[in-house]
């Protein structure tokens, strides 16, 4: 039955995120934003990050999107916070190896983001799923025009 | 009416004495016979593009394997045989759209160029500074960008119909709008993101009276209703075969003849051209000045079968048949939990636009297409209608002549599925 292969894909714990988002609000004083945009699902979502010596020390968003790319986004900022830049851009590593398929999940370096393992089986739905990370990215390079994903 | 058009009333209502069997009609596309993710295909994405009968499919292969050759200019057999398979596709497509004469039709990749040809020759010639192109909200981007090029272009502006929550023309705005600057009306006959059936006789009328000539964008209309460009007197009207159920990359320009004659040319190359030197250079004679280069032939002689296979069924007996499944689908829908249809136009066709209460478009469609069931998700190259509606996206299926009632109910036992996933 592929509601079991759906199961994969739309774990518990991402529905949870993408019904009851967590850090989903704006930051007033924020050190980095973007946004970003995924043109072919119309998905738009704007990111705050609170970064001091050089260390996430918040993170929040809004906007409107898919399932899978707010959970990701909710997730991202749970998951980040705390961490060093460096760490965060080799987490975003780790996770874009696994959504594309091309490193199986590591329980080890990617802790609860391997529930997005299944995600590599709907190549078209991989930009949902890295949408607030490439926002992030944009967000820390300090780029001004908004992120999109095609 | 002429005596072509009403033949070809005769031959319409002739076939529309017979029943629609649409078990015959499915068994004609072998693209529908196919498993999906283990469960058989239910396609509902028409509105996007159309699966082939196999009489199209022969037709074209057919074509490649013994008639094949460049077209107009050759003395060998084969030339002879290509030039009159495409020129013969033309004689089809007039016939079909109902014009008067065969210069009348000029072919091109689809929809979308036949739109530009207009913008830029036509435009070029008659829309400048300070003038106005009137479109409406629920154009497709491709009825929309290229009268905003022209209009950055030449310093027009670019005026815009507003619809109504029920997905229908603002027709007294219509008439506001429609103004001396106007100097041409842009507006689709049937939205694809809505599935409304525009009052173009009205539109064209009112600006005829005026002067103002009119551009039909026909993609959504050609594979379901009859299309009868003379008596419409619209301007243009451009179809794509693609939606027809014909091969990508092909379509038409209807244009009058009074109008064309005076447009300058749109692209330059071979066989658009009589002659030519580099003092001077004399361009070919209507349709082919508007026709340069090698042309998609294979192309033309799928369109011309895909013709006559719509034809052979009757558009008239098409247009019934979908109406009634269209009005099943609709009920249907409405019963599912949560769902709520974009789009209540009171005359539609084919397509039936819906978002669902707490769920993403782009989260139904995956979840469709686990259950074998093709759907558009997203904007549909109407982002203008999205933001009319408030949504950044909606969920379509749209309807073709080989869809059944247990297609529809398919699709709600898949959006069953989705609002079980999300549960």
């Amino acid at each position: 039955m592929s509601t079991d292969a759906l199961r994969e894909l739309y774990q518990e714990v991402i529905l949870d995120h993408s019904k009851k988002p967590r850090n989903f609000r704006e930051i007033d004083n924020a050190s980095h934003d973007a946004k970003g945009h995924n043109p072919l699902c119309g998905d738009r979502l704007s990111l705050y990050v609170v970064v001091e010596d050089g260390v996430i020390r918040d993170m929040s968003f809004k906007g409107a999107g898919c399932a899978i790319s707010t959970a990701s986004a909710s997730m991202m900022t749970e998951v980040l916070k705390g961490k060093t830049q460096a760490e965060a851009e080799a987490l975003f590593e780790s996770f874009h190896g696994v959504v594309t398929g091309k490193t199986d999940a590591d329980e080890d370096a990617l802790g609860k983001l391997a529930v997005f393992a299944g995600v590599r089986d709907y190549p078209v739905r991989v930009k949902c799923a890295t949408l607030a990370w490439h926002t992030l990215n944009a967000a820390l390079a300090e780029k001004e025009e908004a992120v999109s994903t095609e | 009416m002429t005596a072509p058009g009403n033949t070809e009333v005769v031959a319409r209502s002739s076939a529309s004495n017979r029943a629609f069997d649409v078990d015959r009609i499915r068994g004609e596309f072998p693209g529908l016979h196919q498993d999906i993710k283990g469960k058989p295909l239910v396609y509902l994405d028409n509105a996007a593009s159309s699966q082939k009968p196999q009489q199209v499919i022969d037709a074209i292969s057919d074509f490649y394997a013994h008639d094949y050759s460049n077209i107009h200019r050759g003395v060998h057999e084969l030339s002879e045989r290509a030039t009159k398979a495409y020129e013969s596709a033309r004689l089809k497509v007039q016939a079909f759209m109902g014009a008067a004469s065969e210069r009348e039709i000029v072919f091109v990749r689809g929809t979308t160029e036949g739109i530009n040809l207009v913008a830029d020759s036509f435009g070029r010639a008659n829309v400048g500074e300070g003038d106005e192109v009137l479109i409406t909200t629920m154009e497709h981007h491709s009825n929309i960008v290229p009268w905003q090029m022209l209009c950055e272009r030449n310093g027009a502006s670019l005026k815009v119909v507003p619809i109504n929550d029920r997905g229908e023309l603002e027709m007294e705005e219509f008439k506001k709008l429609l103004g001396s600057k106007t100097k041409i009306v842009a507006v689709g006959h049937v939205s694809n993101a809505l599935g409304t059936i525009n009052p173009i006789r009205t539109i064209i009328e009112l600006a005829h009276a005026q002067g103002t000539p009119v551009l039909i964008d026909g993609a959504q209309a050609a594979p379901h209703v009859a299309i009868d460009v003379r008596e419409l007197d619209c301007d243009f009207y451009t179809i794509s075969a693609h939606k027809m159920f014909g091969p990508s990359g092909m379509g038409a320009l209807y244009a009058k003849e009074s109008l064309l004659e005076k447009m300058p040319p749109y692209q330059g190359g071979g066989d658009m051209i009589l002659s030519v030197s580099f003092e001077k250079t004399t361009y070919n004679r209507l349709p082919f000045r508007f026709e340069a280069g090698t042309p998609n032939i294979a192309g033309a002689v799928g369109f011309g079968a895909t013709i006559d296979y719509l034809n052979g069924i009757g558009m008239d007996r098409i247009a019934a048949y979908e109406e009634e499944l269209l009005d099943y689908g609709t009920n249907a829908l409405r019963d599912v939990p949560g769902l709520r249809i974009v789009g209540e136009a009171s005359h539609k066709a084919s397509v039936i636009s819906f978002v669902l209460d707490g769920i993403h478009p782009h989260d139904i469609g995956t979840i469709l297409d686990q259950e074998g069931i093709a759907v558009r998700t997203g904007h549909h190259c109407a982002q203008p209608v999205m933001d009319r509606f408030g949504v950044a996206a909606t969920a379509r299926a749209s309807l073709a002549l080989y869809n059944t009632r247990e297609d529809i109910d398919r699709l709600v036992e898949g959006l069953a599925t989705v609002r079980e996933v999300f549960s």
